[in-house]
């Protein structure tokens, strides 16, 4: 069998870290190879070595049967190995056909080229007017653009780094078509992800790597989802179910909520209603950047509310500040996790005292009990599996999904009533999020009423009963799951551009 | 060549080693400064009474006293604000705006005698710093104005302003039109805590401020509100606090706390109100505060330390004849390479050789 690149017994190591310890893998031409697994496993590191910007202490590649060891990504797309990274590397007020033209050696901007990017835009369905900024673009857009770029290159190897992170529904199926068409065409794609389900439909072989090792080459349709996670994350996996869905009185609702927002590239809600019921799930999808941010500093107080836009436990709390609304038995856990729910340069015990209930036992008369905090930062420790050395630890030293852990944990302690919680799972691995999701479906089916904020569809379709879908700062009636499904949702995300 | 590498953790040695380097540093580039001026004179000798000499001797070292007194308190009251993120550059204004309201009361009960009136002149002292700093606080917390700026430059109104007072309502009735306060009456004076000098009971109330502040940047909320805020804004909003508050909070406790400072220094050493009440305290208090890492208890010794560069540069100044710029060089240069070894605490200097 002739490999398009064989990758021999790589070893990368970062002082005593291994990286890579040993990993073999083999992709075949016109084909779609997954590389999975959480962070911190390898696979940037591996993916590095591959596309020439590190050296591997020891192993080889053969690349179309030759040896293989690029100096610098330079080299490597020489050789025909091109790569579109996570996070795009575009400059925002320049056109798309001058971002393109930019990435590329030897050519110059006219009327030819300007062919070229429509040619290979129709060529693989890759929708895009080569005369606009990229700053009026969408990220699928974007990812358009990078995508077009590195084909201008001819590649026989395409990486692609977490691709779908960004996208809608629908922008994810238009990509796969691409991407079929890209490997019918010969050229093969090393596809990097850890959604599961993705991987599942779109590759015809998968890596798992673990802890740097190489755990498994196989056939992703062999196994079920969670298999694959299992392997993934080493452990097993809790499958989720609301146990009791047992829905009350409603207690919280958002009545037609407007806001103009301060900043220049900040989105103004529009009409926002919605109500939470008591022991219900609600989640709000969409992609970022859609007034998610907006929404939530509303939520939380940090910006006070018109009286009459929001109700909590039939009274108006539209100009309570966060302390206030906790006092009434509401929490809140942000996105941005260092700088907003957590002070990066101080300890967990101190990170406590941003989120006090009332009757806390953390302070009396504004004088705070040390020892009390404590007790309560080692049981959010111990409940939440927060793996940290102490309490007085970093909060910016700990990773993003042990940190995670513990901003859930220092507001499930104190059993909200309702808990609005955005991201809850944003870059935080398999594992972890697994628990987080357990937590919250917990406290649901003890009765508290939990709104989630999301990008995550997954996320938003495993956990919630009742979803609406934010979109240019307005947001969607319920969807209702059963009539229209996840297509009414895509529609519902992409909004007015479709 | 050298590089500066990022360290993975803060260095404890070098948070504490740093200031130490810092003096260090200070010395070595004084003694060149000394032995590039300097003709016929010993830089030793120079060396000698500039920083050993204010040491030898009771009454030095009383003095040394009665100069930290003042850079304690304004010190504390900054180092508040500043942790804050709450930038008073200006309490050398509230000093002299203090100073004036209290003795404008001492004035005012000139033929009354009580042990009340230094109490009441305190209080006036500590209103007027804080109005003073509630202008910037005000224009900081309704129009965003920048509080650097109108702290500063609200100091050049006030310094004006007192010479203003002392050519007017406060000089001296009987003072041949010099402009100069009347010279205040016992009661109107601050008590002697060490007979025979002036070392006086600001002393005392400043080693306490520093204990209060201590528990309450530790053990109070109010702290843990000021900390935040410094530290991450939006956690601060995330956690229910009110910026606004943090900002009028801020600068009235340094705002009072430097006019409590300037009303003890005319009450105190000057025994009356004289354009030469300002004497860059407030300036200085900066540098200290900088120099303690903004540690309450931190602060007694800095504010010692800087003292000690005003004692030793009047010595010298006397005995050798050299530029009372002296001092400022020095305190100048302190901050300076403080400041710049502090980038060894989160760096570590790695010295390699250059390929060719």
């Amino acid at each position: 069998m002739n490999y398009q690149l064989e990758i021999n017994n790589i070893t990368k190591s970062y002082g005593d870290l291994k990286a890579n310890d040993d990993v073999s893998l083999n992709i075949k031409p016109s084909n779609i190879h997954a590389l999975l697994g959480e962070n911190g496993a390898g696979k940037s590191t591996l993916v590095k070595v591959i596309y020439g910007s590190l050296m591997p202490d020891r192993g080889e590649m053969k690349w179309l049967g030759k040896p293989y060891s690029p100096k610098n990504p330079f080299d490597a797309r020489e050789q025909g190995i091109a790569m579109v990274f996570q996070h795009f590397s575009l400059f925002e007020s320049l056109t798309v056909e001058e971002n393109i033209v930019l990435g590329l050696d030897g050519v110059r901007l006219d009327e030819n080229f300007t062919e070229q990017i429509i040619k290979y835009s129709k060529q693989y369905g890759l929708d895009i007017n080569p005369h606009q900024v990229v700053g009026d673009l969408s990220v699928g857009a974007r990812q358009r653009v990078e995508i077009i770029r590195c084909l201008m290159q001819n590649p026989k190897l395409l990486i692609m780094d977490e691709p779908t992170s960004v996208l809608t529904p629908q922008e994810v199926s238009d990509l796969f078509i691409t991407l079929r068409k890209l490997a019918d065409g010969g050229c093969s794609i090393l596809y990097i992800s850890h959604k599961l389900e993705e991987v599942r439909q779109i590759c015809s072989e998968a890596t798992i790597l673990r802890d740097g090792k190489l755990i498994e080459n196989c056939i992703p349709q062999d196994h079920s989802q969670q298999e694959l996670a299992e392997m993934m994350i080493g452990k097993k996996l809790i499958q989720l179910a609301r146990s009791n869905i047992n829905t009350g009185e409603n207690i919280f609702s958002i009545s037609n909520l407007s806001q103009k927002s301060d900043d220049m590239f900040g989105v103004d809600l529009k009409n926002i209603s919605l109500s939470v019921m008591k022991g219900s799930i609600v989640g709000i999808a969409g992609v970022a950047g859609n007034g998610q941010d907006e929404l939530m500093e509303l939520l939380i107080g940090e910006i006070t509310s018109p009286p009459g836009t929001l109700s909590f436990k039939g009274g108006d709390i539209g100009n309570l500040n966060s302390h206030e609304r906790r006092q009434l038995s509401m929490f809140f856990i942000p996105e941005e996790r260092l700088g907003h729910g957590a002070v990066p340069d101080m300890g967990l015990n101190e990170n406590m005292l941003l989120s006090r209930p009332q009757k806390s036992q953390m302070t009396s008369y504004g004088v705070i009990d040390w020892q009390s905090v404590e007790r309560l930062t080692q049981k959010v420790i111990s409940d939440f599996d927060v793996q940290t050395p102490s309490s007085r630890m970093l909060a910016k030293s700990l990773s993003g999904g042990n940190l995670q852990k513990f901003m859930v944990g220092r507001e499930l302690i104190q059993s909200p009533e309702l808990l609005i919680v955005a991201q809850p799972t944003w870059g935080v691995d398999a594992g972890s999020a697994n628990n987080i999701h357990q937590a919250l479906i917990a406290l649901a089916d003890k009765g508290s009423a939990i709104l989630i904020i999301s990008q995550d569809l997954d996320e938003i379709l495993t956990l919630c009963e009742q979803i609406h879908v934010l979109s240019e700062g307005s947001l969607s009636s319920a969807v209702d799951m059963k009539e229209d499904g996840l297509e009414k949702i895509s529609q519902l995300m992409v909004g007015s551009e479709s | 060549m050298i590089r500066l590498i990022p360290r993975i953790e803060n260095s404890n040695a070098m948070i504490l080693l740093s200031p130490l380097l810092a003096l260090t540093f200070t010395v070595i580039t004084a003694y060149f400064i000394f032995a590039s001026i300097l003709v016929d004179i010993e830089v030793s000798s120079v060396f000698y009474t500039l920083f050993v000499e204010p040491l030898t001797d009771s009454y030095y070292i009383s003095e040394l006293l009665v100069k930290a007194a003042p850079l304690m308190i304004i010190a504390l009251g900054l180092s508040i604000g500043f942790r804050a993120g709450v930038w008073n550059i200006g309490a050398e204004g509230q000093f002299v705006i203090g100073g004036i309201a209290g003795s404008a009361v001492g004035l005012y009960f000139y033929d009354v005698e009580g042990f009340w009136i230094i109490p009441l002149m305190a209080i006036a002292g500590i209103l007027g710093g804080m109005f003073y700093a509630s202008i910037a606080a005000f224009l900081k917390t309704k129009y965003q104005v920048n509080e650097i700026l109108v702290t500063l430059m609200l100091t050049y109104v006030a310094v004006l302003f007192l010479s203003a007072m002392l050519q007017g309502p406060l000089r001296n009735p009987s003072g041949f039109n010099f402009p100069e306060s009347r010279i205040f009456h016992d009661s109107a004076l601050l008590p002697i805590i060490w007979q025979g000098t002036r070392v006086h009971i600001g002393l005392i109330i400043a080693i306490l401020f520093s204990f209060v502040i201590w528990f309450g940047i530790k053990r109070h909320m109010l702290g843990m509100q000021i900390k935040i805020t410094g530290s991450a804004p939006r956690a601060a909003k995330f956690a229910g606090f009110d910026d606004n508050k943090t900002v009028w909070f801020s600068l009235l406790i340094s705002g009072g706390l430097a006019g409590l400072a300037g009303l003890f220094e005319a009450a105190g050493p000057a025994g009356q109100l004289t354009p030469g009440l300002p004497q860059f305290y407030g300036f200085t208090a900066i540098i200290v505060a900088f120099l303690a890492r903004l540690h309450p208890l931190g602060i007694l010794f800095s504010a010692s330390l800087i003292a000690l560069t005003y004692v030793g540069g009047e010595n010298v100044q006397i005995d050798y004849d050299l530029p009372s710029s002296i001092t400022q060089i020095l305190q100048g240069m302190l901050l300076f390479y403080f400041l710049a070894c502090d980038i060894l605490i989160k760096y570590k200097v790695v010295l390699f050789k250059t390929i060719r």
